[in-house]
């Protein structure tokens, strides 16, 4: 069901919406954080925010206030919040507007945040592409400090709250959340063990909650409708998959975007009615759901689910893309919702020179620590180009599966399935496109194309 | 000379080191402020980081080589990074990226031969329902035609 709302994308587009003076007027910004601060204890705060049922922005998808809930007081240390706002996932473009447009919801989501888990510090950590970004943040952070909701006690409780923004410089595995630790740390960001998870030894060995920017930033809005009521605006409440969240359309539609939504929104209202359409009104050939590491449906896919004790019986034999895009019921769908930013493939698109492209994203992007990953991410990149090249055997491509097997479950972090399960997906759901190339059916020169009918491709042609 | 930050960086610096209970979390941030200052990260700047922040030369080695974002050699003036993932390939990346190349006649990761100009292939920028796009220097260039490529490109050899 499409239900646009506005409580977080309210100052969007407006003048000088991402400044105190918009926050305040338009969203009656960090009135809540002052609520809080004043009238609830801290083992309230992550009560009620389990009642929000904010499923975590980041891509897995992990219920928040149960994350909150994890949190100990230590003896000696201190605890950290930490925002991840690395925003890499291939698809994802949907944490810059936040930042860019409204910074503000971020700070005073930090400010209940911190004071709910028992920390004093939040680090946002910012890739350092996103300079936009960076600066709207530290000017929201440095008007929040001037008026008093940051510092040593905000709204005049005796509470101090710091917020700082820390900066990468450019490696999308810090935006696994172990990486990311070290990176804030002074680092090579490469992945950590677990155990110990975050929440006992995290950011500088201390207990630390990891946070992704969309998640922390509905916190302000969860807490000012009442974290029941904000979870009951989602039609998947009773699945536990709560509020309005923000959903991405990218690729070929002719509308692309960003919008917010209560959760329950389907694949094909996101791409028909708020897309506008695919462009050129081809036909749908495929969408990935959550970013590149969320495997591929296809438009044609339908819902097998006659066991009434599915989740998914409801949308037995319907099409995919009429089921409403949630952490369960995608997961039911052999995929994930991962980041909720769709990216839409019309028909004609390749489908093995887009795995051929997502194979060079991966590969460069390994850290390199575990062997399987690091070579595995190679050979997959090297034969999927030998297809594509038109030199590839039939034995090359069953050996694509045995790579992709041979990551799955064999890493420090999930990059290695995040690897492997797109690739998996590419060769299920278009296995006769690989076999097409190999059989010399097709060829990259004929069928490879990728900018189906987008502008900037089109007025390339003869150039 | 031997290298320094400037008396505002170092400023800068002493407020940096302010956020983080180790002086190894200034680590990052401070090689952005030498970056900014001179372009790349030398041999030199490695151990004056690692003598301000008491690390390890081979620590903060480590890092530089670790980060994309760190360059080891000296780069044009201006960077160019364009798009080359699925969701902008979608919408031309690849194409903007080869135009770039034939425009400034030099491959990605090349610089132009006046050293204006050092154009690379970049990994999804978040920027995927503006696309195609690139980034020059610490903008972002959104729903580029080519028109608004020449434009961008001709003003950077200004
Ligand atoms: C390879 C990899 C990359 C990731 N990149 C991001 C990212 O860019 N942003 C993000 O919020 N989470 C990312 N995550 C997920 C984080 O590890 C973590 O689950 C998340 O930040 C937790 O926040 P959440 O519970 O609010 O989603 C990534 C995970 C992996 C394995
Ligand atoms: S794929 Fe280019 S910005 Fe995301």
């Amino acid at each position: 069901m499409l239900k646009v709302t506005n409580y977080l994308t309210k100052t969007y587009g407006q003048k000088d919406g991402w400044t105190l003076a918009a926050y305040e007027r338009d969203l009656e910004g960090y009135k809540t954080a002052r609520q809080v601060l004043t009238s609830m204890t801290k083992e309230q705060v992550v009560d009620e925010a389990k009642k929000a049922n904010i499923r975590g922005r980041g891509g897995a998808g992990f219920p928040m206030g149960v994350k909150w809930s994890f949190m100990r007081p230590h003896p000696t240390k201190p605890a950290y919040l930490v925002i991840n706002a690395d925003e890499g996932e291939p698809g994802t473009h949907k944490d810059r507007t936040i930042m860019e447009l409204n910074p503000h919801s971020v700070v005073e989501g930090c400010i209940i945040g911190c004071y709910g888990i028992g920390a004093h510090v939040a680090y946002i950590y910012v890739r350092d592409e996103l300079h936009l970004s960076k600066e709207r943040l530290w000017a929201a952070i440095k008007e929040a400090r001037a008026k008093g909701y940051l510092g040593r006690t905000p709204f005049g409780k005796d509470y101090p709250v710091e917020v700082h923004v820390h900066t990468g410089a450019g490696a999308y595995i810090c935006g696994e959340e172990t990486s990311l630790l070290n990176s804030l740390e002074g680092r090579r960001g490469e992945p950590r063990l677990k155990p110990p998870f975050p929440a006992q030894a995290g950011a500088f060995g201390c207990p630390t909650t990891v946070n992704n920017l969309e998640t922390i930033a509905a916190v302000p809005t969860a807490f000012r409708l009442g974290c029941e009521e904000f979870s009951k605006l989602s039609t998947l409440h009773d699945i536990k998959d709560g509020g309005v969240r923000l959903f991405g359309v990218n690729g070929h539609v002719n509308k692309p975007g960003v919008h917010e939504l209560c959760v329950g929104v389907t694949m094909r209202e996101l791409i028909y009615d708020l897309g506008g359409g695919v462009l050129g009104d081809r036909p749908l050939l495929a969408v990935i759901p959550g970013g590149s590491s969320t495997p591929i449906l296809r438009a044609d896919e339908k819902v097998s689910a006659p066991d009434e004790k599915n989740p998914l019986h409801k949308w037995h034999d319907m099409s995919v893309l009429d089921v409403p895009l949630g952490v369960d019921t995608f997961r039911g769908l052999g995929t994930m919702l991962g980041t909720c930013c769709i990216t839409v493939m019309a028909e004609g698109t390749c489908p093995v020179a887009s795995m051929h492209n997502l194979m060079q994203f991966y590969r460069h992007e390994s850290c390199g620590q575990c062997t399987p990953c690091r070579e595995g991410s190679a050979w997959l990149l090297r034969i999927t180009e030998k297809i594509l090249d038109g030199r590839g055997t039939m034995e090359e491509l069953d050996q694509l599966h045995d790579v992709a097997n041979s990551i799955m479950g064999n890493t420090i972090c999930a990059f290695g399935e995040g690897t492997a399960m797109p690739a998996l997906g590419f060769l299920k759901k278009f296995r006769k496109d690989f076999e097409a190339y190999v059989k010399g059916e097709k060829t990259k020169a004929k069928n490879g194309t990728l900018a189906m009918g987008s502008e900037f491709a089109t007025r390339m042609e003869g150039h | 000379m031997a290298f320094a930050l400037t008396e505002d960086r170092d400023k800068q610096l002493a407020d940096i080191l302010t956020r983080y209970p180790t002086k190894m979390g200034a680590c990052i941030p401070l090689l952005h402020l030498c970056q900014e200052q001179q372009g790349w990260i030398s041999e030199e700047v490695v151990l004056w980081v690692s003598n301000r922040l008491d690390l390890p030369p081979a620590h903060v080695q480590g890092v530089v080589t670790f980060y994309t974002l760190f360059n080891q050699k000296p780069v044009g003036k201006h960077q160019v990074w364009v798009c080359r993932t699925l969701p902008c390939a979608l919408r031309g990346g690849v194409e903007l990226l080869q135009y770039c190349e034939k425009k400034l006649g030099v491959h990605a990761g090349e610089t132009t031969a006046d050293g204006a100009i050092t154009l690379r292939s970049a990994e999804c920028l978040a920027s995927c329902g503006t696309a195609p796009m690139m980034q020059v220097d610490k903008d972002y260039h959104e729903n580029l035609t080519p028109e608004t490529v020449d434009r961008l490109l001709e003003a950077l050899r200004k």
